[in-house]
């Protein structure tokens, strides 16, 4: 089995691998980073979305082997050294963006990439741009209110709670 | 001014910070040392006959433990079902076995064949395609009415037919309820079709066994709403494990929604193998492998009559249903389409007579069982659709049609067996009435048209029994089980507080929620407070969570327990301050002496508890803690008007929600973030249903057409607009200590009739006679109809 190695969230990791190990699987099974959360097999719940060299990704949609190499966050390096939410995180709290917590992970990951590139979308960007994360809990409302509040937009007109 | 803690506050959710930061302990994320792996050889036909079952091959596979099928399993109880309905004719439904891996037959696309134990889950899975299974393929009955034909295929063959039971509630009313059709003024009927859905909360199930050598106990870890009843069902009746044996733990759940509360075979298959092979063995559902094992929910096809007299008073309701039941008996499949249905064919109106019809059957599909609201949808959805219709025939105001015939006072016997203790529907519509903005429609619709759009206005009530239920109630209704729930208050020396409670949290956030209570009851800090859940060895028992029973059920008993804790901390107190107990105030956590400066703190009671130095031995024990159990008198009303707004392309029949209004009585509240937040989920639940989600089937093969993703289209966040939704009408629950009366379903009933409501509204205006349109109401489905 190859030797994987890649930085994940700013530290060197390495573990063999099969070559058809989904990165997926790769970073709950061999790393422990069990954040990362697997919820369909068609790549289209997003519950598993992390950063490769920056770039949101299906993690299990790409294999770990393709990943060799490169920068990889997830939601296990989103938080401050002591805990501290980070600014999407402390307002998916504040708003009551999840519920169960098992899309939460791909969510924050999705949205955190959204906000890279869009610092202050428009309510149909948010919905458009999380076409590929599925909430079965939400019913979305607080999810695209948390990443609109996250990009600093006045939420306080949003149906209160 | 909002309270910003206890009761009535929009507490953060303590539980969010773990998952938050990907710190959640979902049971896929548990890894027992040594754990081996097991894959399903599943049936990919529909209906068959194992004619041979050749495992050798695959066995010499590499990684692979052993490979069990259901000759294992002979001798082993098949899985239960929790819940036996008695037919028209006072007879037993049909019980068909159900065992954990098919024995002789196969009976749906997905039922498991063989299980193979193996080092790895890729090997496993290898080995499965290994296995030569020789399957003779025979006639699927898929569709219910044709199930029930003369000389149709026989899902069960020790049955006499595919029905299951055929229910008639309330019977002694029949003759007086087609009395009165007879003499109706008018007449309205529909027939429709509640669409067969899949719960899918996004985590999906895992099951790991365990099993020590040096105690002999075995330990389940599952994706359950309920550990406690799959601890019974399994143990009991499965597998024969005494519960002291047994423990059933329920980690981090990822959402539920009601197909988590069953007991499955793969739960029994791992606990059994577990000990047959002296290690853990652990299943991880595949998504496509959730859609054919999942239960499934809904899948109904009715014809309901309502009959009106001159003035517009209902004078009858009339209903026939045929209810899905799958292959097999879910664990609590025969109660959906009866006690969850028929008792709430009232809704929120006198109608003085209703006589409900159910036929159950058995088909070639995965087993049907609750889906979030779990029959009280269906006997919505059939109500408020022929209300609607009704209302279009007379010409008049939908509105104006319900409200007059609103219950009003109150308790309310309905004829369909419960009392309802409270509610105010007028007022739930008065506030839909504004918070949709119903007055400024017209000018929207206006608004819509000069673009090209139609734009209807749909609205609906409902009314659901929550809080389930009364023990002995449900009993004569056919429970095989108890409805109570239990909490022990587990008070530490320093203060600090365990609360092991036997609902279980899967979304609901009663990690924050219940903390909640016991600080305003005790005036302390919510953050002294911890929930404990889902661990059968650390709660008393439990009944679990579904039917929005959480907080009116089990936080019931956690305020008896509550108070069971303040009467013995008084005593101590008394003591403490030598004063007479009758005298002692608790407030802001210091007992005091009414009318004197003295006081001692929460944590000196405690504190004395455990040190009991200066203690009333020979009154009472040391230590504090005290478990209550709660049975309910009554079930909860929860109920309340909902109104959607639709745009609809009349070039391509697409829908669009544009406006969705909730307006909810869930009687007393405890924390307004999280009510609201159930609310918005049942909306997308109900809005994806009635414009998007149906699990089909090939009617001739039985071949499940929705089994991924790919098919099976989900509600996502451009699907769904920002939802108003408001729970400040509230009339307190008269019979449970807290006032609540539950909140988690009431979306996912409330939404559907309306959304279709609205779309008729909308072809309506558009010059269509369109009456009726079956959900999901898809583009191509709505364009045909209005071609038609
Ligand atoms: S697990 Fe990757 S998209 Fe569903
Ligand atoms: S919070 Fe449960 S799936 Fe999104």
């Amino acid at each position: 089995m190859p030797e994987i190695n890649m930085v994940v969230n700013g530290r060197s990791m390495r573990a063999e691998a099969e070559p058809r190990a989904l990165l997926s699987d790769f970073l709950r099974e061999d790393l422990s980073l069990t954040g990362t959360h697997v919820g369909c097999d068609t790549g289209q719940c997003g519950a598993c979305v992390v950063h490769v060299d920056g770039v949101a990704v299906k993690s299990c949609n790409m294999l770990a082997v393709e990943a060799a190499g490169c920068e990889v966050s997830t939601i296990e390096g989103q938080a401050g050294p002591d805990g501290t939410l980070n600014a999407l995180q402390q307002a998916f709290q504040d708003h009551h963006g999840l519920q169960c917590g098992f899309c939460t992970p791909g969510m924050v990951m999705s949205a955190a990439a959204l906000l890279k590139e869009n610092p202050t979308p428009s309510e149909a960007e948010v919905r458009a741009h999380l076409e590929g994360n599925l909430c079965r809990c939400t019913g979305y409302h607080n999810i695209v209110k948390a990443i609109l509040a996250a990009s600093g937009q006045d939420v306080s007109g949003i149906a209160a709670e | 001014m909002p309270k910003d803690s206890g009761i009535g506050a929009s507490s953060k959710r303590r539980e969010d910070v773990r998952f938050l930061t990907g710190a959640g302990n979902y049971t896929d994320d548990i890894n027992i040392h040594g754990q081996a792996y097991v894959h399903f050889l599943r049936s990919d036909v529909a209906h068959g006959r194992i004619v041979s079952l050749d495992t050798s091959a695959a066995a010499a596979m590499p990684g692979v433990v052993r490979i069990f099928t259901g000759a294992d399993f002979e001798g082993v109880g098949g899985l239960p079902c929790g819940w036996q309905v008695t037919d028209r004719h006072g007879q037993p439904m049909a019980e068909p076995g159900h065992p954990v891996l098919a024995q002789g037959k196969v009976r749906h696309v997905g039922d498991p064949i063989a299980a193979v134990v193996a080092e790895s889950p890729e090997q496993a899975r290898d080995a499965a395609e290994a296995i030569e299974a020789e399957i003779e393929e025979l006639p699927a009955v898929i569709d219910m009415k044709a199930a029930l034909a003369e000389g149709a295929a026989k899902v069960h063959d020790d049955l006499p037919s595919n029905l299951c039971y055929d229910w008639g509630f309330v019977e002694e009313n029949k003759g007086a309820v087609d009395a009165a059709f007879a003499e109706a003024a008018h007449v309205t009927t529909l027939e429709l079709v509640n669409n067969r859905l899949v719960a899918n909360p996004m985590e999906p199930r895992v099951a790991i066994g365990d099993y020590a050598r040096a105690t002999g106990e075995s330990t389940l870890y599952t994706t359950s709403q309920n550990p406690h009843v799959i601890r019974l069902l399994m143990g009991a009746f499965v597998l024969g494990i005494p519960e002291h044996k047994l423990r059933v733990v329920a980690p981090d759940v990822g959402g539920g929604f009601g197909s988590k509360i069953f007991h499955y075979a793969e739960e029994a298959f791992c606990t059994f193998a577990a000990k047959a092979l002296a290690r853990p063995v652990k299943w991880t559902s595949s998504r496509s492998e959730a859609f054919m094992s999942d239960a499934h929910g809904r899948d109904h096809v009715s014809k309901i009559e309502l009959a009106l007299d001159a003035d517009n008073n209902f004078t009858a309701l009339r209903t026939e249903t045929y209810a899905n039941m799958g292959a097999y008996l879910s664990t609590f499949a025969p109660s959906v389409p009866t006690w969850l249905h028929g008792t709430l064919m009232a809704g929120n109106y006198k109608t003085p007579l209703i006589y409900v019809n159910v036929k159950a059957v058995f088909t070639n599909t995965v087993p049907v069982d609750a889906y979030r609201g779990a029959g009280r949808p269906e006997a919505t959805y059939q109500l408020e659709r022929v209300i609607d219709k009704a209302a279009r025939e007379l010409g008049v105001d939908p509105i104006a049609l319900r409200r007059q015939n609103f219950v009003t006072e109150f308790p309310y016997q309905t004829p369909v067996a419960v009392v309802y203790d409270t509610g105010d529907y007028n007022a739930t519509m008065d506030k839909l009435e504004e918070i949709a903005d119903i007055a400024g429609f017209a000018a929207r619709r206006a608004e819509s048209e000069a673009r090209g759009k139609l734009r209807g206005l749909g609205v609906n009530c409902y009314i659901e029994a929550c809080g389930i239920a009364p023990s002995n109630l449900v009993g004569q209704l056919g429970a095989r089980a108890g409805l109570y729930d239990a909490a022990t208050v587990r008070v530490n020396a320093t203060g600090s507080i365990s609360v092991m409670v036997g609902a279980h949290s899967h979304g609901q956030g009663h990690e924050t929620a219940f903390p909640q209570v016991v600080a305003e009851m005790l005036g302390i800090d919510e953050s002294m407070i911890e929930i404990v859940h889902g661990d059968s060895s650390k709660i008393p028992f439990g009944m679990g969570t579904y039917g929005s029973r959480s907080l009116a059920v089990c936080g019931s008993a956690m305020v008896r327990a509550t108070e069971k804790i303040i009467n013995k901390a008084k005593k101590i107190a008394a003591h403490l301050m030598e004063a007479s107990e009758a005298d002692i105030e608790l407030k802001d956590g210091q007992f005091s002496v009414a009318g004197t400066d003295k006081s001692v703190a929460w944590g000196d009671v405690t504190l004395a508890a455990y040190v009991p130095h200066n203690y009333p031995l020979e009154d009472i024990e040391p230590g504090l803690e005290e478990t209550a159990f709660y049975d309910p008198s009554n079930f909860t009303y929860p109920a309340g008007a909902y109104a959607c707004e639709v745009e609809v392309d009349p070039e391509t029949g697409k829908v669009t929600v544009e406006r969705f209004s909730a307006a909810d009585d869930f009687g007393n509240i405890v924390n307004p973030m999280i009510v609201s937040g159930q609310v918005h989920g049942g909306l997308g639940q109900g809005i994806g249903q009635a414009l998007l989600e149906n699990c089909a089937y090939d009617p001739e093969t039985g071949q499940l057409l929705s089994a991924s993703y790919m098919d099976y289209a989900m509600p996502r966040a451009d699907d769904v607009p920002f939802y108003a939704v408001d729970h400040s009408c509230a009339t307190p629950c008269t019979h449970n200590p807290l006032g609540v009366k539950g909140c988690g379903e009431a979306g996912a009933i409330g939404s559907p009739p309306s959304v279709v409501n609205a779309v008729i509204d909308a072809l309506q205006s558009g010059g269509k006679a369109v009456t009726h349109i079956d959900m999901p109401m898809s583009p191509s489905r709505v364009w045909s109809a209005m071609q038609g």
